[in-house]
């Protein structure tokens, strides 16, 4: 995976974890509209970017959650278990 | 549903083959306080939580689990995949691998397999959220144990996001718990 390929996958990488650490912190507080507005730029922010990332390097998500126009890229490799970080 | 992601939630990298801490760290992908173990238990008890914040909870936590399971397993197959059988031998990996050879299969250190005994659904939502909590230091405990015996510092890296994680799941699974103790009392009161 070439520097360029990398360094998009890692910002998804922590674009994502953003997401899933306020996601688990409003499950408990709904009511806090300040972390639910830093969730929602975090949210915005990482949709723009896997669809940056899969233009160029094919779909991150199956079932649907990402076209793969022109070719079937899913079955492409590296696997998550066989990138080199 | 759900849908996979092809990435994982926290780089991987390890310094080369390791047979030695392969087989520790397996422990966190078949043993009693592994990530399997977690995502299986709060899987299958948020069916019967009583208030909406605690399914969401168990269910994002849940699969929060399941991607530090794939965490797990990358460390462990990067660690074996390159390991001479001589390193395996000297390693004590050697019963694991005359049953599975370097293949990633769900035991604990010493090589008992997963078990659901490790695992309990009470119905009682205070119960299992007590069950949750502790379950979650057990799994700080074992990834601080892990860190001890790693002589791997970009292993010890991704152990230690680990480690936080479960401090995170603690705090956020103790607040449920004051959430479904609001919502007994209010039952009884009203
Ligand atoms: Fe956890």
């Amino acid at each position: 995976m070439d520097s360029k390929r990398l360094n998009l996958l890692k910002k998804i990488m922590a674009l994502e974890f953003t997401c899933v650490d306020f996601n688990l912190y409003l499950d408990t507080h709904p009511e806090d509209y300040r972390a639910l507005a830093e969730y929602n730029a975090a949210s915005e922010a990482l949709a723009a970017t896997k669809k940056e990332y899969e233009a160029l390097y094919g779909p991150l998500t199956n079932y649907g959650h990402s076209p793969s126009p022109q070719a079937w890229r899913w079955i492409e490799e590296p696997w998550p278990w066989e990138t080199t970080f | 549903m759900w849908i996979y992601e092809k990435k994982l939630e926290y780089p991987v990298r390890v310094g080369g083959p390791n047979p030695r801490l392969a087989k520790v760290i397996i422990t966190q992908y078949g043993g009693p306080d592994g990530e399997l173990a977690a995502s299986l238990r709060y899987l299958t008890q948020r069916y019967t939580m009583p208030i909406p914040q605690a399914k969401a909870v168990l269910t994002d936590i849940g699969t929060e689990e399941l991607a530090h399971m794939e965490i797990v397993a990358t460390l462990v197959y990067n660690l074996i995949k390159d390991a001479p059988l001589e390193e395996i031998k000297r390693a004590g990996l050697d019963g694991y691998y005359a049953d599975h050879d370097r293949a990633l299969y769900f035991v604990n250190a010493s090589g008992a397999p997963w078990t659901a005994t490790y695992i309990q659904s009470k119905g009682d939502p205070v119960t299992d959220l007590y069950e949750n909590m502790a379950a979650e230091q057990k799994a700080r405990s074992t990834y601080e144990y892990l860190i001890q015996l790693s002589d791997d510092p970009d292993v010890s890296d991704t152990l230690k996001f680990l480690r936080e994680r479960e401090v995170v799941h603690f705090q956020r699974f103790g607040e449920t718990l004051n959430l479904v103790h609001e919502y007994m009392d209010r039952k009884k009161y009203y």
